[in-house]
């Protein structure tokens, strides 16, 4: 390994091609990789530290860019279960669509889904941005703490439910609210992250007007011995 | 966990590749079943008679039994691939397999039809796709599993996939938890189970459905209501192959269509050597939608 060309899974393993781009040096010239035939392989760019920029041509598998720190990775195909999870910091952009669980646990950074993402997007997310061009699945913003979840279409059922403080916007409707989550007022603050992350996203065809933003009633926080009989 | 892979070709041409674009299919999802696997594959080659799909033990004498069932049918064949022996006869079932449950005891049937051929063993998949010699196969379509067990003991009786009826069966990612009460309730209405295990009831809930003459599609939205637990299932019939996903959809699936073939997998990478895969629509199947493929 080494030599740049062989990020490529026809010649090289998964273990070997995600050392390579785990260990770049912070003094190393060369801050751009492409990685080719990805062929739905597991963990793909997991762990990155650096401030890179990784291509990756092809579809991946499960919890590609987990826990990625500072690194750029574009995908140009469709991403499974877990994109991103537990991600620090960097941007990790799909152009294609992404499974269940996009984005689960992050703390930081960008995720922009230029198509669909399914099922538990943003699950338990606490702190990154997801900014989703298509529609969310079922029970998306599942207990989510912290960060903003932007979503250009629809959502399934359940959005949000038992969520904490992240903040949803979404041009389209939710099938169905989850537990203590609620339509709030937008503020001028909220325009101002929207249009922020509308740019981000090179989103030109929405404006931040069109979007609804929904978020915590904060009814679950303390216990309430109405609900007792719920248990 | 448990992998799944189905793969339907919509050109005749193909038909001759169905086998080993299967078993690499199965191959790679031995990662998410080491434990057995199975496949079912659909060939409309025989027009009018019968094929069983047998299993044999090794208390059973190969010789012994074909000469014995030579004298008892006409007009048959035997293709016998490691311990599992397809038989092709133009008996019905009515006949046949009584006539096979009261004289052999060490023989399983596996499954029946004019179309469908099955093989199921216990081991790593890649091991039993060699042993099978699954890329030589030609057929329309075929579904296989590989298991990692969790509701039933690792045997042949608890491999996937299972037929509980003519040219059906179905192969199943999860676990069922009420599939106790639904077998009693199935036996009460003639269905017959030859294990513990829950995907059987699952079977046999499917096959009951559709012999009182309800569309695949009706039936498999009845599952919804009253199956209770988590799956993905391919069920696999004379025509085609149906995908359902229950509505919490935790069990994967990802479908790849194009203008040649239809295939389903756990996992993306179970179909990443199809040809033209990257070109195909790729997408995920919703949750508590039922797919059909199919002439």
């Amino acid at each position: 390994m080494g030599k740049i060309e062989n990020l490529d899974f026809k010649k090289n393993s998964l273990r070997k091609i995600n050392s390579f781009l785990q260990n770049i040096s912070y003094k190393n010239n060369k801050r751009e990789f492409t990685v080719k035939n990805p062929r739905g392989e597991h963990a793909i760019c997991a762990g990155l530290k650096e401030n890179i920029l990784v291509k990756i041509n092809g579809h991946v598998g499960y919890y590609c860019g987990g826990m990625n720190q500072k690194a750029n990775i574009v995908i140009d195909g469709n991403a499974g279960t877990g994109l991103g999870e537990n991600m620090m910091s960097g941007t990790i952009h799909v152009k294609g669509n992404t499974s269940q669980s996009t984005g689960a646990t992050a703390h930081g950074g960008t995720i922009i889904v230029d198509g669909n993402a399914s099922s538990r997007c943003g699950i338990s997310m606490k702190g990154v941005d997801i900014i989703v061009k298509g529609s969310v699945g079922h029970m998306s913003g599942f207990m989510a703490q912290a960060g903003t979840l932007l979503v250009c279409g629809n959502a399934g059922e359940a959005l949000g439910d038992s969520i904490y403080e992240t903040v949803i916007y979404i041009a389209g409707n939710p099938k169905s609210l989850g537990v203590d989550c609620i339509e709030k007022k937008i503020t001028k603050n909220d325009i101002k992250k929207i249009e922020n992350l509308l740019k981000q996203g090179n989103i030109n065809k929405l404006k931040a007007i069109n979007f609804k933003k929904f978020g915590s009633a904060r009814k679950l926080y303390n216990f309430n011995i109405d609900n007792a009989s719920d248990y | 966990m448990c992998g799944i892979v189905g793969l339907y070709l919509k050109k005749k041409k193909l038909h001759s590749q169905l086998g080993s674009y299967l078993s690499a299919m199965l191959d790679n999802m031995s990662s998410r079943g080491p434990d057995s696997a199975g496949f079912a594959i659909y060939n409309n080659k025989e027009k009018k008679r019968y094929k069983y799909s047998l299993c044999l033990s090794k208390k059973v004498n190969l010789n012994n039994f074909e000469e014995d069932i030579k004298k008892n049918f006409k007009n048959l064949d035997i293709k016998t691939i490691s311990d599992h022996t397809i038989l092709y006869t133009s008996a019905k079932p009515q006949k046949f397999i009584p006539f096979i449950k009261k004289n052999y005891e060490n023989i399983l049937l596996i499954g029946y039809g004019k179309s469908i051929e099955i093989f199921k063993q216990v081991g790593s998949p890649k091991d039993i796709v060699k042993k099978f010699n699954l890329d030589q196969f030609s057929g329309s379509h075929g579904i296989g599993h590989t298991r990692m067990a969790t509701e039933s003991a690792i045997t042949i009786d608890g491999s996937h996939p299972y037929s509980t009826g003519e040219d059906e069966c179905l192969v199943h990612n999860g676990s069922l938890s009420n599939h106790n009460n639904l077998r009693r309730e199935l036996i009460k209405k003639g269905q017959e189970f030859h294990s513990l295990n829950d995907t059987e009831v699952a079977a046999g809930y499917i096959s009951n459905k559709l012999s009182k003459n309800k569309s695949m599609k009706n039936t498999l939205t009845d599952c919804l209501s009253n199956l209770d637990g988590f799956y993905t299932f391919i069920v696999g019939t004379n025509n085609g192959f149906a995908i359902l996903r229950d509505e919490i959809a935790c069990k994967p699936a990802v479908i790849a269509e194009n203008a040649n073939y239809v295939a389903v997998a756990s996992e993306f990478q179970a179909m990443a050597h199809l040809p033209n895969v990257n070109k195909a629509k790729i997408y995920e199947p919703e949750p508590g939608v039922v797919y059909t493929w199919g002439k």
